[in-house]
């Protein structure tokens, strides 16, 4: 045996010595809220998550039949009022990016996966994670807590430019203005102590033999998102303290007559907010790789490649955000360069999806519902990313801007993101979460109940920006450009494809609760797939890997090789004749 | 707590706590380097800033950055007897680096407390907003370094935990160094 191997065998010593602590049985509280373990903590971010996104789907749908129906008391919420209109709007913007996105892709997915896929028992540092989800909570109860205050939540859309969100005369959410920033700026400070964990943990806890490209893509993605986030959320968390105190201060950095700049906000928040979308891109893309790899049962295409484009990604990202103050008066020389820059990033983009369309062909191809998600993400992301470049050349956008097209194509972007590749992440490691099997039928109704609707909504709203709808209108029929024959209708239509969406996540509901209960049990590796977290028992008890922590062998992608009778190989699986 | 496997790996060859702190630091040059980068732009567009300018108090800038630098001296004197392992003389400069910080801190407080008798509060004019803001998003930084530190250096007395010395030291100086551009901008440009 060579020397890893005996690296291995001390490994296995410590790997008895750390999940001690599963001898004894915690309480509740200890067990469930308390929990310094990554795999309770990942659940404790996924189900605040959804339970976030059951708020974002709420809102969406209350506002959304207000611009069908304009008027009319909406079942289940009432008459909505302009006011009204305006805190549903941003309540839903912020709480999907900022309480549904990240929490999930990047802190839920990471905290379960990444120990688990790099082979350790633990993040570095379990209490700094146990932290992280207590203050991320307490920035979704500040979120909520301002739909109780005076004038209520904060109407000055997720963006929250100033004058608008400065000023309590012009949002008129005096109160609710600053428990949003406050709430931000806290669910920053939350993922930047999970985010320094993450990347510290995947430098320095990689199982033995586990070289940086044996890393799988998926951790590498939110390696890599976790960093980008990291070196562009301080000009914002800079300029959310600026914005509070010119709310409540009297300060003036956001206003001229003082001195201040509007538009300062919007390069601050806009350096963030445009890495932000690469921010939870990554970790998406990441999760269809290891998904289309297993059910292709063939190598990644160009693995290294995926990486050095992702790289590429994160650093062009920095150099695009003015992109989105083509019409805030920037000097035209300006908007011709980040015209550039910004046609430029959708190459390194499309070319991932050209790899992951290679990976696909000659593979042998099942089509699971993971797999179905996966497929899905590359088809919808690519036509979020085609309507991206009318956006980014600046004589266009000129015309688009604050149109419904360009709302229609953030969420071509922002639902494969957030939902379909999200998706595809639950269905794929449900079995290795929760120890038992989804079923395929109710997931592939919930597939189809999804997909079709959300394109039904959106196509329709793409439709509506060429012809010059403007967004967030509270009521259309006072804007007689916007009711020309058949605007309205492609509204209502546009709605209730939403309503049949909403109504779909019900099956997944159901078959996600069912099944974590009472689905068929799952074996450790149900998918026959190579990573690391599929060497671990369904589901992995605390400590990870109770036969010890393993040695890396291989790549992650070692799928139908010639020499073996199998066709996967598993990262941890010894040589033969070593 | 048991601690884990994973926090005594070490592939990059850097102790997990100090790779971390270096973490931490990337992401504080993010949010200095935003408050800085907001102020110098703001400072280009507004040349008459520098009558408001004229009033903060320079030698007391001054005084404090000597105090802080020499406050990092004694981090790193700290630094080296941990190496020794000597962690009662490594708690001692750490209360000396301590002793910089409160003396940094006491003299920002008479400096501060006299220019609002002056009337240069935070919402006279956004030059003194920026002044407050940067220096009290800084003085929260040295606050927290100097709290951090008491802890370490009760570990320390102890000999327990003394690759921490290195790490709050790593800090510290950053501190120091995010003043170092402070100073210039906030004081010395009219």
């Amino acid at each position: 045996m060579s020397s890893t191997a005996h690296g291995h065998a001390a490994s296995v010593g410590n790997g008895h010595d750390a999940p001690a602590g599963h001898h004894h049985n915690p309480g509740f509280i200890e067990k469930y809220l308390w929990s310094t373990d990554h795999k309770m903590i990942g659940f404790q971010y996924l189900f605040t998550g959804m339970a976030m996104a059951l708020i974002g789907g709420f809102t969406v749908y209350a506002f959304r039949m207000q611009i069908a129906f304009p008027g009319m008391s909406i079942p289940g919420y009432g008459r909505v009022t302009a006011g009204d209109y305006n805190a549903l709007v941003t309540t839903h913007g912020t709480v999907m990016i900022f309480w549904v996105a990240m929490p999930v892709l990047i802190a839920a997915l990471g905290n379960y996966l990444i120990p688990l896929m790099i082979g350790c028992d633990d993040m570095v540092f379990p209490r700094l994670n146990r932290l992280s989800y207590q203050i991320f909570l307490v920035s979704a109860l500040v979120l909520i807590s301002s739909f109780f205050v005076e004038g209520g939540a904060f109407g000055g859309a997720w963006t929250s430019y100033p004058p608008l969100s400065s000023k309590s005369q012009y949002n008129l959410t005096g109160v609710g203005s600053t428990l949003w920033v406050v709430a931000v700026a806290l669910e920053f400070v939350a993922f930047l102590l999970g985010g320094i964990n993450f990347v510290t943990t995947v430098m320095n806890s990689r199982a033995p033999g586990m070289k940086l490209w044996d890393v799988p893509i998926v951790v590498w993605m939110i390696v890599l998102a976790s960093i980008l986030f990291m070196a562009s959320v301080g000009p914002l968390v800079a300029g959310a303290v600026m914005l509070i105190f010119d709310q409540n201060f009297h300060t003036g950095f956001f206003d001229p007559v003082k001195g201040g700049d509007p538009v300062l906000w919007q390069h601050l928040f806009w350096f963030f907010g445009h890495p932000e979308v690469y921010v939870v891109l990554l970790p998406a893309m990441g999760i269809v790789a290891e998904v289309i790899t297993v059910f292709s049962r063939k190598r990644l295409f160009a693995q290294r490649t995926v990486i050095m484009t992702a790289i590429a990604v994160g650093i062009i990202s920095f150099f695009v955000w003015a992109h989105h103050q083509f019409v805030a008066g920037i000097d035209p020389r300006m908007a011709n360069v980040f015209s550039v820059t910004t046609l430029i990033i959708s190459i390194p983009v499309a070319e991932m999806v050209f790899v992951y369309i290679g990976t696909l062909y000659g593979g042998s191809i099942r089509l699971t519902t993971p797999m179905l998600w996966a497929l899905a993400f590359i088809a919808e992301f690519l036509l979020g990313g085609v309507t991206g470049i009318f956006l980014g050349a600046s004589g266009a956008d000129i015309y688009f801007h604050d149109t419904y097209f360009v709302l229609a194509h953030f969420h071509y972007t922002f639902f494969p993101i957030a939902f379909i590749a999200v998706f595809a992440a639950i269905t794929h490691w449900f079995p290795k979460m929760f120890g038992r099997t989804l079923n395929e039928t109710f997931g592939k109704v919930h597939f189809w109940g999804t997909v079709i609707p959300f394109n039904c909504i959106f196509i329709p709203l793409f439709v509506l920006g060429v012809r010059g709808d403007h967004r967030r209108i509270y009521d259309y029929r006072h804007f007689p450009d916007s009711m020309q024959a058949g605007m309205q209708d492609l509204r209502v239509f546009a709605t209730l494809s939403l309503v049949v969406l909403l109504a779909f996540q019900v099956v997944f509901l159901v078959n996600f609760f069912y099944s974590m209960f009472k689905g068929p049990k799952a074996p450790a590796n149900p998918w026959h797939a190579n990573t690391l977290e599929w060497a671990a028992p369904s589901p992995p008890p605390h400590g990870n890997f109770p036969e010890g922590l393993p040695t890396v062998y291989r790549g992650p992608y070692e799928y139908s090789h010639p020499d073996r009778k199998e066709d996967y190989w598993p990262q941890h699986i010894a040589p033969e004749g070593a | 707590m048991i601690r884990p496997v994973a926090t005594t790996r070490e592939m990059t060859g850097m102790p997990t706590g100090r790779l971390a702190v270096w973490w931490v630091i990337a992401s504080e040059i993010v949010i200095f380097g935003g408050v800085l980068g907001s102020y110098i732009m703001h400072r280009i567009g507004h040349p008459e800033w520098e009558y408001q300018a004229a009033h903060t108090n320079t030698m007391a800038g001054a005084f404090n950055t000597v105090v802080l630098l020499t406050s990092s001296l004694a981090a790193v004197l700290a630094h080296n007897a941990a190496e020794q392992k000597n962690g009662p003389k490594a708690a001692r400069f750490l209360m000396l680096t301590c002793l910089g910080g409160f003396i940094f801190l006491v003299v920002k407080s008479v400096e501060w407390t006299n220019e609002i008798h002056h009337g240069y509060t935070l919402a006279s004019s956004t030059f003194w907003s920026f002044y407050y803001m940067a220096a009290g998003l800084h003085g929260l930084h040295v606050i927290a370094g100097m709290v951090i530190m008491l802890f370490v250096a009760a570990d320390a007395r102890k000999n327990k935990e003394l690759q921490r010395v290195e790490n709050i030291g790593i800090y510290w100086h950053f501190v120091d160094l995010v003043w170092i551009f402070l100073f210039p901008l906030l004081y010395i440009a009219k």
